[in-house]
């Protein structure tokens, strides 16, 4: 037999070793925090790691989860071993094809990652709402609380499925165990071999449809038999806890690990019980350890096998003295007599209990969406339980001052051991913080008998994201799952966090801070704000400094100073551990084995880090009190709305978790345009304007991914008070006479991605490298252009009537709608949902798929949809992530029918109204911003008469005036939406001809999820699911819609051509029929510097890869039109500058060299393709005109087009 | 009867000096297959750059670890490869096939400025079969701290470092850029090298008046730049105790012969094969031989180093002499 060993590894690579052994077809979708369950077993196929049967196993992205459960129940039929891997809407998706799964007694495992259902808002985070859905779908749901149980219940759930042939679900707790890093004993291949028993796996591929003895199955069946064939399955549930338990025991027989269906810990003589799944066991556990040992009475019931749910093994696992129940449902079911743990319970009591008096059963809900879920609330809910009176149906880690279920919590309530290390580090995104406290993790739980558990909390944004890494070391398993509250070790690898985040709350007295600062021992301490020092002061902190950067960069690694950090915190925390020379050592072993592979430069470059980190590391004197002046920012400014302050700013500055239920909007219904009170003052360095080199051409203000560039003209008459430094120029053009030009930065909501710099056309005659905006150190400017932006903020916006909106310039001096959001620094896709919000923002209604636009564009705390300064903007929803083609369709319905009924009462009341406002509000076309201004004007006529009108219908028509305004119909989404997922949705819509816009941000990948292929994804691009290559080619959606004829699609780059976007977006609008535009939208994804993405953009258009063109049904002589040039250069030259292809010819150069030149085949092709039809319907234009009559056959459908 | 072409270069006999310079040329086998048949001696396969293998290895670790861990819905942005292939790895993996596609001698071509441990990959192409190693040293001196001692010192070194890690012959090419290109030469003949090419030709940048930029810029060469390389030949044919072999503005036969005569052991072609084709190889290679035909040499072995400076009837005109001579050429015509 194989020997087992010790891994660090997650829950989800826990399970997916499990999974990849065991099966020989996943069928998968991406979705969090499922993904990795899908991406590790595709990885591992592509590097040619067998299954258990010697083969190995085909992993195969779809298009939806719905795709991807009709694929698994194909593959089962076919007689595969087969499993999938979901969360949420993804496992809801799945839920017809389980139902058929399972009435076809088919076995099959789905490993869940449990996690919320979306219902007023959507959250990537872990509960069971999802589920807890699927209970009616005839599956066996198996329960795991740990990293160690998610790799042995899947093995024991993969086992039992083929004996009992019920399908199962396996879960645990998304991100509180899908992304724990804990040390475990990993099974072996010897293991899995021994727990499957291959006459199972050769009855499942006995029952499968075969040909050489025929079968049929998914027959209709009819209500004088459906009823008792349904029953007909009654003995194979019966069976499965029987084989369940018969499989746990002999798992423990061979690896010694012994669970049952419900598992009792606690005091044998217990009178207070808990009964809950997952993730909460271990901190239960610890509070029982705690309690027990002080003389308490108390257990836990561990539900493993939580369907079919086994009512009398869970009563035989109660001791006989309970006489209070508590069960913790991590769900939510509203109007329910109970969520169903508790109904389970209760049932369960009622009908196996036997001796005497049934005990008292009340039900919780705790830990939604990843709530803190804490020994010290495992504590108040056994103190509860203690009452004579105990709150039934009560919440616990929230406070509910609505309906007052919360239960009170004593905080003070700790069960951490005091010889373990508990640390916790604050870092960015980018500079690797999280990965070198998983490394951490992996060494000290490898080469130490020491137990290592990680877990990471991450920030909403994207752009300058905040990490919060909770590292615990033990001499023990480390079995509690919560944050670390009270931290021997802080880090703060950003100098700046202080600044704003109470960094120090987590620190224990006599705890350890190490900060990373360029300022040195002497200096540092004047730099902290007086609440942090008088916090180091009073908890008698030991303060250490490091300038992490600077090590970083002597060592050629960038910003990446993870490896920096890791050696100081080695260096500081696990002294006790082992001696400085070993800990060391044990840091480049592991930096050996972790990237080894890659090459003896990078090896050199983080053992200088290391080394470098170690000599550069200092003790900070501390003061015997506080001293500094300078005070820790608010999280909102003081004038900001009263919810900005008391709600959002709360959640900004990380106390969310103290906000009482009464605090939230009741449907989840927020205000816009809160972006703009979270100064987040993330860039060190900022774009400077200078006005002697401008041309005020308005290209940086475009392509501004966060709007933090802005451009207004004034009449410098009507102005004054302006600050010194409020520099202006004489607006160019003679639009603008005797009037100043101003262009502001807003210095704390520029991300600092350079990208406005790379675009700017104006180069300073005296120095070349120079232009008309230059990125320089924002210290050097704050303040300053602070000021110039309080005073730049006073002067008014022109009105879109004013500007030439049809230039780039122009379009500039329209307010973006959309403002300050969280996407990543030089984000591509955001420049084009600020322009439409530019022109269209203040009429404009938006279904968004969910994907990175629905993360910026709706993620809290704040919000980027904003409104001008007549309080009109876009208004914003999300539905899912497969349906905004048909949310956004419903949307035009609705307002259509809403039109329709205005438009009657007009006409009703026409007579009282006066006949111009009437004609005017039924008769103006609204095909330009002068129309719709005018149309404005007359609505607001129209809602000062309609009171003076005695007439019901007057006061109907009020309620609808606002609907006469033409709307903006919007349907956002990435290519994972419109290319798969939504595309069945969108191809209906583009055949409806209604009116509806839609803009496809097509980065190529699906971004949000982290990098799976999509069918956007370019032949050639390393992706997820595309190790080797995307082998196939784009999909060419935009020819999709065309076939319709009647829908307008336009194919557009901003870095290319803007004008050709600002144009095309305009035409889209205007048509009074379906449009697509598909805007191409270089990602962070590609691998590529995104300060110049545009120029990527630029290059990709210029190869042919982009080509740019509009189909616009209108013109019925020549609806196609070819927009850029004949390709230049060669597609391989563009590709080979972004990691996304320039990856496969590091790794596998052959196949990278047939790609690319079949890559460049397909601009061939597609560009002869384009050329001929747009050749093709010139040539029938021609003819046409000479009366030939050809161009009948290329027009649109008029009929579908209004 | 034909003359004899085989010449040594670094101890290997080819089978003519025409040799086929580091160039893109040599990068794919067909080409190389075709060059063999066209009749080269011998190939130079392109450069292996210190930058490149560094910055190959750092790119794809930093594409690996690009954007890893810092949102909660996604870990890293790419599979890990499977495998990795940097520069280096498929350079080795060229030399080997190389070798099996061709008989001529495959001299690998390995180009850097530091001593360091990427100099590791010398023994690693050695060990992947090529016959010689060619020591591309292209420095542009930019530091103005650095003295002339500090640049040549860094040459030499270099020089030493790679010639301990290998046995095959190691050829060292530079550019003409020394105070006294001589002593240099003996420098670097002192500290391993044994052949110098001579010499490189540094890619200079232009500007680019459209848009204020500064941009690469390669031009192939002409024939009037061998002058300088030739002159060099000339003077150190006999001085060192090395192979030589010239390189830029070899475009023909009489190209070929001028460099033998002056001391070369062989001759790198490129900018006349671009122009012209492969067959060219086989055009000088025929015009060589009736031109030794035409003056009855019976071999390059003959030919080789009979104008060198130690050689030629008047030594001074490789110093001073040319100007000297063309002035006096020109002003003693009488008008």
């Amino acid at each position: 037999m194989e020997k087992r060993r010790f891994v660090t590894v997650d829950g989800n690579e826990a399970t997916a070793a499990i999974a990849h052994l065991c099966n020989e077809v996943a069928a998968i979708y991406p979705i969090t925090p499922s993904s990795g369950l899908g991406e590790m077993p595709d990885a591992w196929a592509a590097a040619g790691r067998k299954n258990i049967f010697g083969a190995v196993p085909s992993v195969v992205e779809m298009q939806s989860e719905a795709g991807a459960a009709g694929a698994v129940h194909g593959s089962l039929q076919a007689g595969a071993i087969t499993t999938t891997f979901t969360a949420s809407q993804g496992l809801l998706l799945m839920i017809p094809n389980m139902f058929k799964i399972a009435g076809e007694l088919t076995p099959t495992v789905f490993h869940v990652t449990a996690r919320t259902v979306a219902t007023h808002a959507l959250s990537i985070f872990g509960d069971h709402s999802d589920v807890m859905a699927c209970r009616s779908t005839g599956w066996a749901m198996l329960a795991s609380g740990s990293v160690q149980e998610a790799q042995d219940m899947a093995l024991i759930s993969q086992a039992a499925t083929l004996e009992c042939r019920v399908p199962f679900i396996h879960f645990y707790d998304g991100f509180r165990i899908s992304h724990e890093v804990n040390k475990i004993e990993q099974l072996t291949e010897d293991d899995c071999r021994a727990m499957i028993d291959m006459d199972f796996v050769q009855a499942h591929r006995d029952n499968a449809m075969n040909p050489q003895r025929p079968v049929l199955r998914g027959t209709a069946q009819n209500p004088d038999h459906f009823f008792q064939a349904r029953e007909a399955c009654n003995p194979f549930y019966e069976k499965v806890p029987g084989i369940v338990q018969k499989t746990m025991d002999k798992f423990a027989k061979l690896v010694g690990r012994q669970y049952h269906l419900f598992d009792y810990f606690g005091a044998p003589d217990a009178e207070r019980v808990v009964v809950l799944m997952t993730a909460g066991f271990g901190i239960v556990e610890e509070t029982i350890d705690k309690l027990v040992t002080a003389g308490e009475k108390i257990g836990m019931v561990k539900v493993r096998l939580y369907r079919p749910f086994d009512a009398a093994a869970m009563v035989a696992a109660l001791p006989k003295t309970v006489k209070t129940i508590a069960a913790l449902d991590r769900t939510k079911e509203p109007g329910c007599a109970g969520e169903p743990l508790y109904q389970d319970v209760i049932t369960a009591m009622a009908e196996q209990w036997t001796d005497g008096p049934a005990p008292k059963v009340i039900g919780g809900r705790y830990g939604l969406s990843s709530k803190e879920f804490t020994p010290a609330m495992a504590k108040a809910v056994f103190d509860e339980i203690a009452k004579p009176q105990p709150k039934n149906h009560f919440t616990i880690g929230i406070n509910d001052d609505v309906t007052h279920t919360s239960l009170e919590v004593d905080e003070t309530f700790s069960t951490e051991g005091a010889d373990s290390t508990r640390a916790v580090f604050y870092g960015l995104g980018s500079d690797g913080t999280v990965g070198s406290v998983r490394n951490t993790v992996k060494i000290v739980g490898e080469n130490t008998p020491l137990h290592a558990q990680g877990y990471f909390v991450y920030d909403s944004r994207k752009a300058g994201s905040l990490t919060t890494s909770h590292l615990r070391i033990s001499p023990r398993p480390i079995k509690g799952s919560y944050l670390i509250h009270n931290a021997n070790f802080v880090a703060c690898h950003q100098s700046h966090f202080p600044d704003r985040l109470d960094v120090l709350s987590v620190a224990e007295p006599g705890a350890t801070f190490l900060l990373n600062s360029s300022f040195g021992p002497d200096e540092v301490w004047d730099t902290l704000p007086v609440e942090m020092q008088q916090q180091i002061v009073e908890k008698k902190l030991k303060f250490f400094v490091v300038d992490a950067y600077h090590v970083a960069k002597e060592a050629e690694m960038g910003v990446r100073i993870n490896t920096v950090m890791q050696a100081c915190f080695f260096k500081l925390a696990l002294t006790g551990v082992m001696s400085e020379d070993e800990a060391i050592a044990q840091i480049k072993d592991a930096i050996k084995r972790t990237y080894g592979k890659r090459g003896e430069a990078v090896l050199n470059r983080n053992y200088a880090a290391v080394d470098g980190a170690v000599g550069a590391l200092r003790e900070v004197k501390v003061p015997e009190a506080a001293t500094s002046t300078k005070h820790r920012l608010e999280a909102v400014p003081s004038d900001a709305p009263a919810f900005v302050k008391e709600v959002l700013g709360q959640i900004i500055a990380n106390r969310g978790d103290e906000l009482p239920v009464s605090a939230f909007p009741v449907d989840g219904t927020f205000p816009t345009g809160t972006t703009k009170y979270e100064k987040r003052s993330i860039a060190q360095e900022i774009p400077i304007w200078d006005k002697d080199v401008c041309i005020q051409c308005g290209q940086c203000s475009l392509v501004c991914p966060h709007g933090t560039i802005r451009m207004k003209v004034f009449d410098p008459a009507k102005v004054s008070g302006a600050p010194a430094s409020f520099e202006t120029a004489d607006a160019k053009g003679k639009d603008f006479p005797g009037m100043q030009f101003r262009l502001q930065i807003y210095p704390d909501d520029c991300t600092g991605c350079g990208l406005c710099v790379s675009v700017c056309p104006a180069k300073n005659k005296q120095a070349a490298g120079r232009k008309a905006i230059n990125m320089e150190w924002k210290l050097d400017h704050l303040e300053r252009e602070q000021a110039n932006l309080a005073y730049f903020e006073t002067l008014p916006y022109a009105e879109r009537e004013q500007v030439k909106v049809d230039t780039i310039k122009g379009s500039q001096f329209l307010a973006p709608l959309f403002e300050f959001n969280g996407a990543c620094a030089g984000c591509g896709e955001t420049p084009y949902v600020k322009l439409i919000t530019q022109f269209f923002g203040d009429r404009m209604m938006i279904a968004n798929a969910t994907g990175c636009s629905s993360i910026y564009g709706g993620n809290l705390p704040c919000t980027p949809y904003t409104v001008n300064q007549h309080g009109h903007g876009p208004t914003w929803s999300n539905s899912l992530f497969e349906d905004a083609g048909e949310f956004g369709f419903g949307m035009r319905l609705g307002v259509d029918q809403q039109v329709q009924y205005a438009t009657m009462l007009v006409q009703q009341l026409a007579g009282q109204l006066g006949d111009d406002l009437a004609k005017t509000l039924l008769e103006n076309p609204q095909e330009t911003d002068e129309q719709i201004a005018r149309q404005r004007e007359a609505v607001a006529t129209l809602k000062q008469r309609l009171p003076e009108i005695n007439d019901p219908a007057a006061k109907s028509l009020l309620a609808s005036a606002d609907y006469l305004i033409r709307r903006s119909i919007w349907s956002f989404g990435g290519d994972g939406w419109a290319y798969d997922i939504g595309f069945g949705g969108l191809d209906h819509v583009f055949a409806s001809g209604r009116d509806l816009n839609i803009l496809v941000l097509d980065s190529e990948v699906y971004s949000n999820t982290g990098g799976q292929a999509s069918k956007a994804t370019p032949r050639g691009a390393v992706a997820k699911f595309a190790a080797a290559g995307k082998p196939s080619r784009k999909k060419d959606l935009g020819m999709i819609a065309m076939s319709y004829g009647g829908v307008y699609v336009g194919q557009i780059s901003m870095g290319a051509n803007p004008l050709h976007a600002l144009r095309t977006i305009r035409a889209a609008e205007a048509y009074p029929g379906t449009s697509l535009i598909i805007a191409f939208s270089h990602c962070i994804g590609w691998g590529i510097d995104m300060a110049v993405g545009m120029d990527y953009q630029k290059e990709a258009v210029a190869c042919g890869y982009w080509p740019l063109y509009h189909y616009d049904p209108r013109d019925e002589q020549q609806p196609f039109h070819l927009d850029s040039k004949e390709p230049k250069g060669a597609f391989k030259d563009f590709a080979l500058k972004q990691a996304r292809f320039a990856m496969l010819s590091r790794s596998k150069p052959e196949q990278s060299e047939r790609l690319l030149e079949l890559g460049q085949r397909d601009i061939n092709t597609r560009w002869e393709f384009y050329s001929h039809m747009a050749e093709m319907e010139k040539a029938a234009a021609r003819g046409s005109a000479n009366g030939n009559g050809a161009k009948a056959e290329t027009t649109g459908d008029k009929e579908v087009s209004q | 009867m034909s003359p004899d072409l085989t010449t040594k270069y670094l101890g290997l006999t080819l089978r003519n000096p025409l040799v086929v310079a580091a160039c893109p040329l040599t990068h794919q086998l067909e080409w190389l297959e075709q060059l063999e048949k066209a009749g080269v001696g011998a190939v130079v396969l392109p450069s292996l750059f210190e930058e490149q293998i560094v910055r190959e290895e750092a790119e794809l670790h930093d594409a690996t670890e690009f954007g890893s861990e810092y949102y909660a819905e996604h870990s890293n942005w790419y599979p890990e490869p499977t495998e990795y292939r940097t520069g280096c790895q498929a350079y080795l993996d060229y030399i080997g096939q190389a070798k099996k596609a061709v008989s001529i001698p495959v001299i690998a071509s390995l180009n850097g400025t530091s001593v360091g441990g990427w100099t590791r990959y010398a023994k690693m192409m050695q060990d992947a079969g090529a016959d010689a190693l060619e020591l591309n040293i292209y420095l542009i001196a930019a530091d103005l701290q650095s003295t002339a001692a500090d640049v040549e010192n860094r040459y030499a070194d270099l020089v030493a470092q790679v010639k301990q890690s290998v046995s095959i012959p190691l050829a060292v090419k530079v550019g003409p850029y020394f105070s006294s290109p001589g002593h240099m030469a003996k420098q670097l003949v002192t500290a391993g090298a044994d052949g110098l090419v001579l010499f490189n030709r540094f890619l200079q940048p232009d500007m680019d008046l459209e848009n204020l930029e500064v941009s690469p810029h390669l031009e192939l060469s002409t024939p009037q730049e061998m002058l300088l390389p030739l002159r060099w030949i000339a003077i150190l044919r006999g001085q060192v105790e090395a192979s030589l072999a010239i390189t830029s503005g070899v475009h023909d036969a009489a190209g070929m012969a001028k460099a033998l005569l002056a001391g070369a052991d062989c001759c790198q072609v490129v900018s006349t094969l671009y122009r012209n084709g492969m067959g060219r190889a086989a055009e000088m290679l025929a015009g060589l031989t009736g031109w030794m035909q035409s003056k009855e040499y019976k071999s390059v072995a003959q030919l080789k180093g009979s104008m060198s400076q130690q050689n030629c009837p008047d030594p001074s005109a490789f110093e001073r002499g040319n100007y000297m001579k063309a002035l006096t050429s020109f002003t003693g015509k009488p008008i």
